[in-house]
């Protein structure tokens, strides 16, 4: 445990908390610009949170003590896996302690809760939502898994240090294999956020929601941790694309001047990420929820054929 | 030879025996069983759980019991196999009984003191199941075993669907005990000697040894609930009461998986790689089937006897890949494996007695099982709703917990397969993992379904506990059990590398390779080396906690911590009743679309002029009409084809004597 892997590892934790919610206004206002409208500003998601959190907590009669403890769960399994991911150096401490597959546990834990969350109050459209988050999780959490084995097995580790360095230091060579865990990856990640076309954050049309279903009895103070939470898990999912599509620019292990040059590049990175979310968010429709399962199986289909690939081809 | 330990082990099985035969002295009186047996019986569950302990770090000790037929004695042997399942029986039991101690009722059907022999001769029969070193003893005590556990099963007698399930589990039970005394016959090869230590030296030809391999599968996979052979399962757990379906699920189901590695590891000894494909495809096959039909169970107990189907076709899996890596010859990655298997065993032990027992506290304090008319149980009873909690999200195999570990263990083990020899079995291997993987992500939702719809919410019915009177929680015994596993929950996923450790004399036993050198100490798991893996529950806990409470304690130093009670918002719908939230079948209802050709699904749709509409759709096991009742039939046939011999009159039966005479004076001529 070096003092720059500490340093590494405490920046990428701020950066992931601080900077969350302005990756999901770069996301929002990209996609105004986009559609043609005036964009809120890239600070809005902060306004919104300053406002929730200076709000008044209105509980319903029955929520139960899990029911107010969620929220900070979720922030900090989240914040934890924001952690995990080797963004800005790969000398990170944390990452002994947890590897790829504690990474989707830590995602399956806060996905968790969010649903338990959403059945605690007794309403129709709390269970609704954890009912389609669940199928969305049981249906997504297997490509996800299998998407990071596949670069387990190119790596032959599930640290996702070493696989960011292997990926990041071999000879440019292009996988087959990651080219299809790339897709999965990116069905995936659009489900598992509740963007469109399985969900769309910006509704609250009734019979479509599924993130908003949930946390629909949650105000004031918990909302501001749900939402934030919500922008870190959008934040982690960008970091664990770009951590095993483009690891590049990664700081190795006591390199200081590498952690400091490689923030620029992971907003960049970010950037161009967020572009490419709206863009796709434009040009695809929401579909009805009963055609997420064939969506999803698709992208499952496509991370275990990512990794037969890999077995067949490059083995 | 140190048999201190062994002796130690048998005489705590007798006094589990001895107090059974206690509780006859006075069968009527609860409180002879419940303040003095039970709890004589969880202390002996404790002791046995030191002694096993002990005894996993000696050398293995045998001995010759003074019991026995003639010229037929009982051996008796603690090697760290069975030590490693002692000590699952032992601690696992001992939370158990004393959650019986206040669980149990004077029975309607069944005196107490019948119960209580039945139950430990029970927990007896299964140890000595587990030190038994010949396969007289070890049929013996297997029988007894099944017996007992029968007789459990049957406590309720009085209700048909009760005496249905038991005689189906006694049928399954049965068809099973024939399979491993055949298998135990195709062991002995010709020798006649049913000691296991001659098994153990003797080398049997491949063909024996398959023909004893597969044998040993049906026997031991009748008794753990593996497909196709599982159909008992869901029946016999909920008809039992909840300390038998916990001690059935959580330890008799690891005394099957203890026949198998013994019978397959140790006794055979060299097992083909083939046969671990062979396992492996029935464990994947159990466990999406299982996880999928618990998806749709709307009884409680039903819904966790599916998903111990789940589990044990997890532990197959992981004893498949066991076989592959050892019939190849790779020691190492067969010992991350085997470690796989024997630490999900422990898990599963505990976490599902845990799940069970919290059913029980339900069925009593609310009166009923049926998450359809349960909710909101999280008020009434907070102590079982955060035990349970813990279960379902070791269960749903979430960190820190100790679901986790063993699932982690296992697709580390799968993850290391590229490498076998042969080129299409690596090829199975991706689609494997991604079956492990999408079986954990659905017990996930499972165990939502399970805690969110019994313990969150608003209850669904109007709840009365058992006996009348308010839903209220569970008492001071029931506590205590529950906290004792759920600790153990807790503990299994907090301490890898020091369960890990334990684990280590079986593993080294039977592949020559210790996982617990490269486990990095006692914070690191990293079982092969910590560049390609490692995992540390500790510090994840640690880093949560400290996330968590900044982040609690930062809003509350930025902003305020004040809450107003309202109404449930809901939209602005005013009129929120309880039925509005889903039903058992609602939240199952994604599974039953996505996996609709797994069901039989009948419905029940209503005309539309019907005034009193009411819609059911049940979802069954396609088993049934495939296997089970083409097999019944034709038994039936059969019977019925022999039946006509039987006359009834005794000039008819003379007849047959003469005829079978004359047939053999013609043979023996």
């Amino acid at each position: 445990m070096s003092a720059s892997g500490l340093a590494a590892q405490f920046t990428e934790l701020m950066l992931a908390v601080l900077l969350a919610p302005l990756l999901t206004g770069w996301v929002n206002n990209c996609r105004a610009w986009l559609q043609n409208k005036s964009a809120p500003g890239l600070l809005q998601p902060y306004r919104v949170l300053g406002k929730l959190f200076r709000k008044e907590v209105v509980l319903a009669h029955n929520a139960s003590p899990l029911f107010r403890a969620a929220p900070y769960l979720i922030f900090g399994s989240l914040a934890l896996a924001a952690a995990i991911v080797p963004t800005v150096g790969t000398d990170l401490p944390l990452n002994a302690a947890a590897d790829a597959i504690a990474l989707v546990g830590l995602l399956a834990l806060a996905r968790t809760f969010v649903a338990l969350a959403g059945m605690d109050i007794g309403t129709a459209f709390g269970s609704l939502g954890a009912r389609r988050e669940m199928m969305i999780g049981f249906l997504a959490e297997p490509a996800l898994l299998m998407v990071l084995f596949t670069a387990s097995l190119i790596s032959s580790s599930t640290s996702l240090a070493t696989i960011v360095e292997t990926l990041a230091h071999k000879e440019l060579v292009i996988y087959p294999s990651m080219a299809f865990a790339g897709v999965a990856f990116t069905m995936v990640s659009l489900a598992e956020n509740g963007r469109v076309p399985i969900d769309n954050p910006a509704t609250h049309l009734e019979l479509t929601m599924v993130h908003e279903a949930m946390v629909l009895e949650y105000s004031g103070r918990h909302l501001a941790m749900i939402e934030w939470a919500a922008s870190l898990k959008l934040f982690v999912y960008s970091c664990i694309g770009l951590a095993l599509f483009f690891p590049f620019g990664v700081a190795g292990g006591g390199d200081w001047l590498g952690i400091v040059l490689a923030l620029p590049v992971l907003a960049a990175k970010l950037a161009v990420g967020g572009v490419a979310l709206a863009v796709i968010e434009m040009i695809s429709a929401k579909m009805r929820i009963f055609r997420a399962p064939e969506f999803l199986g698709t992208a499952f289909m496509l991370a275990v054929l990512a990794m037969l690939v890999h077995v067949l081809l490059e083995g | 030879m140190d048999v201190a330990s062994l002796d130690a082990a048998l005489a705590l099985a007798g006094a589990w025996l001895a107090i059974g035969l206690l509780a006859m002295a006075a069968p009527r009186s609860l409180a002879l069983a419940t303040r003095l047996l039970f709890p004589a019986g969880a202390v002996i569950g404790l002791a046995l759980a030191v002694v096993a302990l002990h005894a996993l770090f000696e050398p293995p000790a045998a001995r010759l019991l003074p019991l026995g037929l003639p010229d037929l004695p009982f051996h008796a042997r603690l090697d760290a196999l069975s030590a490693f399942f002692l000590l699952l029986l032992g601690a696992v039991s001992a939370g158990v009984s004393v959650f019986a101690c206040g669980y149990l009722r004077p029975g309607q059907d069944t005196p107490i003191g019948l119960h209580c022999l039945c139950y430990h001769a029970f927990l007896a029969a299964m140890a000595l199941v587990l030190v038994a070193d010949d396969a007289y003893f070890f049929m013996v005590a297997w029988e007894t075993m099944a017996l007992s556990s029968f007789f459990l099963v049957l406590t309720e007698h009085r209700r048909a669907e009760v005496r249905r399930a038991a005689y189906l589990y006694f049928l399954i039970a049965h068809l099973g005990a024939i399979s491993i005394l055949l298998c135990f016959g195709a062991l002995q090869g010709g020798s006649g000697d049913y000691r296991f230590e001659t098994m153990r030296l003797a080398t049997p030809p491949d063909a024996w040894a398959t023909a004893a391999f597969l044998l040993a599968l049906a026997g031991f996979g009748a008794k753990a609930g593996v497909v196709p052979l599982h159909v008992w399962l869901p029946e016999a757990h909920p008809a039992a009461p909840s300390p038998v379906s916990a001690l059935l699920s959580a330890v008799m189901l690891k005394t099957a998986i203890y026949g198998m590695l013994r019978v397959t590891l140790d006794l055979i000894g060299s097992p083909l790689w083939w046969w671990g494909i062979v396992a492996l495809a029935i464990g994947l096959a159990s466990a999406i089937f299982g996880v999928v039909f618990a998806a749709v169970q709307s009884d409680m107990k039903r819904l966790l006897a599916y998903s111990s189907i789940e589990n044990i076709g997890l532990v197959m899996a992981g004893f498949g890949l066991t076989l592959l890596f050892r019939g190849f010859g790779m020691g190492a990655l067969a010992a991350l494996a085997l470690t796989a298997t024997l630490y999900h065993c422990l898990n599963h032990a505990f976490f599902k007695s845990l799940l069970f027992l919290a059913t029980g506290s339900v069925l009593h304090a609310a009166g009923t099982s049926d998450l359809n008319r349960l909710g909101g149980l999280i008020h009434r009873m907070p102590w079982v709703a955060w035990c349970a909690l813990i279960g379902s999200l070791a269960i749903a195999g979430l960190p820190p917990l100790n679901g986790f570990v063993s699932e982690w263990l296992l697709l580390q083990a799968f993850l290391f397969t590229p490498g076998l020899p042969q080129g299409y079995i690596n090829m199975l291997v991706p689609v494997a993992a991604a079956l492990v993987a999408l079986t954990a992500a659905l017990s996930g939702y499972v165990m939502v379904k399970f805690f969110g719809v019994a313990f969150l919410g608003q209850p669904r019915s109007e709840l009365r506990a058992a006996g009348g009177g308010q839903v209220h929680d569970a008492g001071f015994w029931e506590r205590a059990g529950l906290a004792w596993l759920a600790a153990g929950c807790v503990a299994l996923g907090l301490a890898p590398a020091t369960v890990i450790g334990m684990l280590d004399p079986v593993t080294r036993g039977f592949t020559g390779y210790s996982i617990a050198e490269h486990a990095g100490g006692w914070l690191l798991l990293a079982p092969i080396d910590p560049e390609r893996a490692s995992y540390s529950p500790l510090v994840i806990l640690l880093m949560a906690a400290l996330l968590v409470t900044a982040a609690w304690l930062a809003v509350r130093a930025f902003y305020h911590g004040r809450a107003r009670r309202a109404p449930p918002w809901d939209c602005g719908f005013p009129l929120l009743d309880a039925r509005m939230q889903d039903s058992a079948e609602g939240f199952g209802q994604p599974v039953k679309v996505v996996f609709r050709p797994a069901f039989l699904i009948s419905t029940q749709a209503p005309s539309p002029g019907d005034a009193r509409p009411r819609y059911a759709e049940l979802a069954e096991d396609r088993l049934w009409p495939w296997l089970y009742l083409p097999v019944a039939r034709a038994v039936e046939r059969i019977g019925s084809l022999v039946a006509l011999l039987q006359r009834g009159r005794i000039s008819v039966y003379l007849v047959y004597s003469f005829a079978t005479l004359l047939l053999l004076l013609l043979f023996v001529r």
